[in-house]
C-alpha cells in the first residue's frame, strides 16, 4: 500500500481529514507564532513605556475613529530616507500599549510615529482646523468640528477597563480616576499630583487653547504630542539589536 | 501505453480515480509551469541558506549573508556621515562667527541648515522661512528674541516657552483684559497710543489718555518708545511688522488676552551640527546680525 493510496483513505473519512488537517494547521502555526514569544529577536527591552493616560487614551480613540491611520502611518523604518526625515526608526515595544496597533499600510501624509513635541499645541490646533494655512500643499482634510466637539469624560473608565482585560497593566487606581485624570491633564489649575504620580513623563496643559471647554481636540492634541516621545531612545542599545 | 483508461469522448487517459462513477480527465499542468514551481522550491532553499530564517532556541539562523535592515542602515548612515566627515568635524569643534568667516565651510553649512530648515521648521515657519501669523518670517531684519548668531542658536536650541526644556527662553505678556488689569476703555486707549507711536492714523484724544496708562503698564517690556527689548522676547511694536497683524481688532485682542508662541526645543532631537548649520541657514535668509 503506497503512501498516496493511504492518502485516499484520508480524504474518504471526514473524520480523519479534519483531524490530521488540524495537526498540519497546528505545526504551521506553532513554527511560525510561537518563536516570537520566546526569541531575543523579537522581544525588546526598552525603558519608558507606560499605559496610555486617560486623555491620550481617548484622544486615541479619536484617531482611530477619525480613521487617521487610513492616510498616516505609525512605523518608521530601519531605512535610512525614513530616519533622516522622521528619526529613530520604530522599535516593537513602542506598539505594546496599542489595541489595535497603528502603523498603518499607506502614507498619503507623513508618518506620526515621532510626531510628539515636534510642532507647539497651537500648530497642531491651526492645522487640523485649516491643514493648508500652515502647510499650503497639503491634501489633508479640516478637522475644525474637533475644536467645538465637547469631549466624553464619562467614558475614560471603561475604556481603560477594555485596555486592561486585553493586557495594558492599568491598575484599579488607574480606572477609579480615570475621569478626574483626564480632566486633569488638560488643566494646568487643578491638583495633578496623583495623575503625574500614575503617570510618569507626561505633558500637562490645556492642549487646544481653549480654556474654557474640554474637547476632543484636547485629546487628539494630547496623544498626538506624546507620539514617540516615552522611549528612552538613549538607553536603547542600538549595537546589541542589529536586525 | 497507458496505464489507466482513456475517456471514450475526449481520448485522453483518466487519473484513474473514481467518485460515484465521476472519472477525472488526466490534463497534466504545462511543462514551463511545473519547472517554474520546482525552480521556486529551489530559490527557497537558497533563500533559506543565505537569509536569516529559521527561528531556533534563542535567535533564528542568521544566514550566510548575515545581513539585517539595522545594521545596513547603520552601514548608510555611517557612510552619509563619512562623506561629510570632514566639514562636521570642523562645525563641531568651532564657534559659530569661526564657521562663517570660513567661505567654504559656511556654504557647507548653509546647504546641510536648508535641508534640516525644510524637515524641521517649514511646517511653521513656511519653505521659504516667510512665516505667517503666528510664526515668524526669517528674512527681515525684525527678531523677537535677537538675530545674531548665537541668539538665533540659543533659540534653535532651547526652543520658545517650550515645557520641556528647563532653558527655554520664556516670556509672557499680561492679559491685560482677561485678568481685568485695564478697563475696555483703557485698552482702547493704549491701542491709539501705540498706533501715534508706530506714526499711524490713530485718534488723537484717546491716545493722549492712552500715554498715561502705556508707561505705567507697558514699558518695562516694550520700551519707553514701544521698540521692544529683546532680552524678554517683548516684540518692537512701533515698526510695520507685526506677528500677529496690525489691525486694531487684533492689537485689542492680544492686549485682552495675549497669544504666545511655542516653538520646539531642538537641542534634543537634532545633534549640534545640524543646530549649528540652520543657525548658519537662517541668519543668512537676510536678517542675520
Amino acid at each position: 500500500m503506497s503512501v498516496l493510496d493511504k492518502h485516499a483513505k484520508l480524504e474518504r473519512n471526514v473524520t480523519l481529514l479534519f483531524v490530521w488537517s488540524l495537526v498540519a494547521v497546528l505545526i504551521g502555526g506553532i513554527v511560525e507564532i510561537a518563536p516570537l514569544f520566546y526569541i531575543k529577536n523579537t522581544i525588546e527591552k526598552v525603558e519608558g513605556m507606560r499605559p496610555y493616560t486617560p486623555l491620550e487614551l481617548v484622544g486615541r480613540n479619536i484617531y482611530v475613529r477619525e480613521g487617521c491611520y487610513l492616510c498616516h502611518s505609525q512605523m518608521i523604518r530601519p531605512f535610512r530616507d525614513e530616519v533622516e526625515r522622521y528619526g529613530h526608526y520604530s522599535l516593537a515595544a513602542e506598539s505594546m500599549y496599542d489595541h489595535p496597533f497603528q502603523w498603518g499600510s499607506k502614507r498619503t501624509g507623513p508618518d506620526l510615529a515621532r510626531v510628539g513635541g515636534r510642532y507647539s499645541d497651537e500648530w497642531h490646533v491651526q492645522h487640523l482646523i485649516d491643514p493648508k494655512s500652515v502647510v499650503p500643499e497639503s491634501i489633508m482634510p479640516t478637522y475644525s468640528f474637533l475644536a467645538k466637539a465637547p469631549l466624553n469624560t464619562k467614558d475614560a473608565a471603561a475604556h481603560l477597563k477594555a485596555n486592561r482585560a486585553v493586557g495594558v497593566p492599568y491598575t484599579d487606581e488607574m480606572i477609579e480616576n480615570a475621569s478626574a485624570d483626564l480632566e486633569a491633564q488638560a488643566n494646568p489649575d487643578t491638583d495633578t499630583s496623583g495623575l503625574e504620580e500614575r503617570y510618569q513623563k507626561i505633558s500637562l496643559r490645556n492642549f487646544d487653547g481653549q480654556a474654557d471647554q474640554l474637547t476632543e481636540m484636547d485629546a487628539l492634541i494630547a496623544y498626538l504630542q506624546m507620539l514617540g516621545t516615552l522611549v528612552d531612545l538613549e538607553a536603547y542599545k542600538q549595537n546589541e539589536n542589529l536586525r | 501505453m497507458p496505464k489507466n483508461d482513456i475517456d471514450k469522448v475526449t481520448g485522453i487517459e483518466t487519473t484513474g480515480h473514481e467518485w460515484d462513477g465521476i472519472r477525472e480527465l488526466n490534463n497534466p499542468l504545462p511543462r514551463w509551469w511545473l519547472l517554474t514551481f520546482y525552480a521556486t522550491i529551489l530559490f527557497s532553499i537558497g533563500y533559506i541558506i543565505y537569509y536569516p530564517a529559521i527561528p531556533l532556541i534563542n535567535s533564528s539562523t542568521m544566514g550566510i549573508s548575515g545581513e539585517t535592515n539595522r545594521a545596513i542602515l547603520k552601514q548608510e548612515m555611517a557612510a552619509s556621515r563619512q562623506a561629510q566627515q570632514a566639514q562636521l568635524v570642523r562645525i563641531a569643534a568651532e564657534e559659530l562667527q569661526s564657521i562663517k568667516a570660513d567661505q567654504e565651510l559656511n556654504r557647507f553649512a548653509i546647504a546641510g541648515g536648508a535641508s534640516a530648515f525644510k524637515v524641521y521648521c517649514s511646517q511653521c515657519h513656511g519653505s521659504g522661512a516667510q512665516g505667517g501669523a503666528g510664526y515668524p518670517n526669517l528674512n527681515d531684519d525684525d527678531w523677537l528674541w535677537g538675530g545674531d548668531l548665537d541668539s538665533i542658536y540659543t533659540s534653535i536650541k532651547h526652543g520658545i516657552r517650550n515645557d520641556e526644556d528647563p532653558d527655554t527662553r520664556y516670556s509672557e505678556m499680561l492679559a491685560f483684559g482677561e485678568d481685568e488689569i485695564l478697563t475696555a476703555d483703557e485698552r482702547n486707549q493704549v491701542v491709539e497710543y501705540v498706533l501715534k507711536l508706530s506714526g499711524r492714523e490713530h485718534e488723537s484724544a484717546m491716545a493722549l489718555e492712552g500715554e498715561s496708562i502705556f508707561s505705567d503698564n507697558c514699558t518695562a517690556c516694550h520700551g519707553d518708545k514701544g521698540t521692544g527689548d529683546r532680552e524678554q522676547g517683548a516684540p518692537n511694536l512701533v515698526d510695520a511688522i507685526s506677528l500677529y497683524g496690525q489691525s486694531r481688532d487684533i492689537m485689542r485682542a492680544q492686549i485682552n488676552n495675549p497669544r504666545h508662541g511655542v516653538m520646539p526645543a531642538w537641542g534634543g532631537r537634532l545633534d549640534d551640527e545640524t543646530l549649528k548649520q540652520l543657525t548658519l541657514y537662517v541668519h543668512s535668509l537676510g536678517g542675520g546680525e
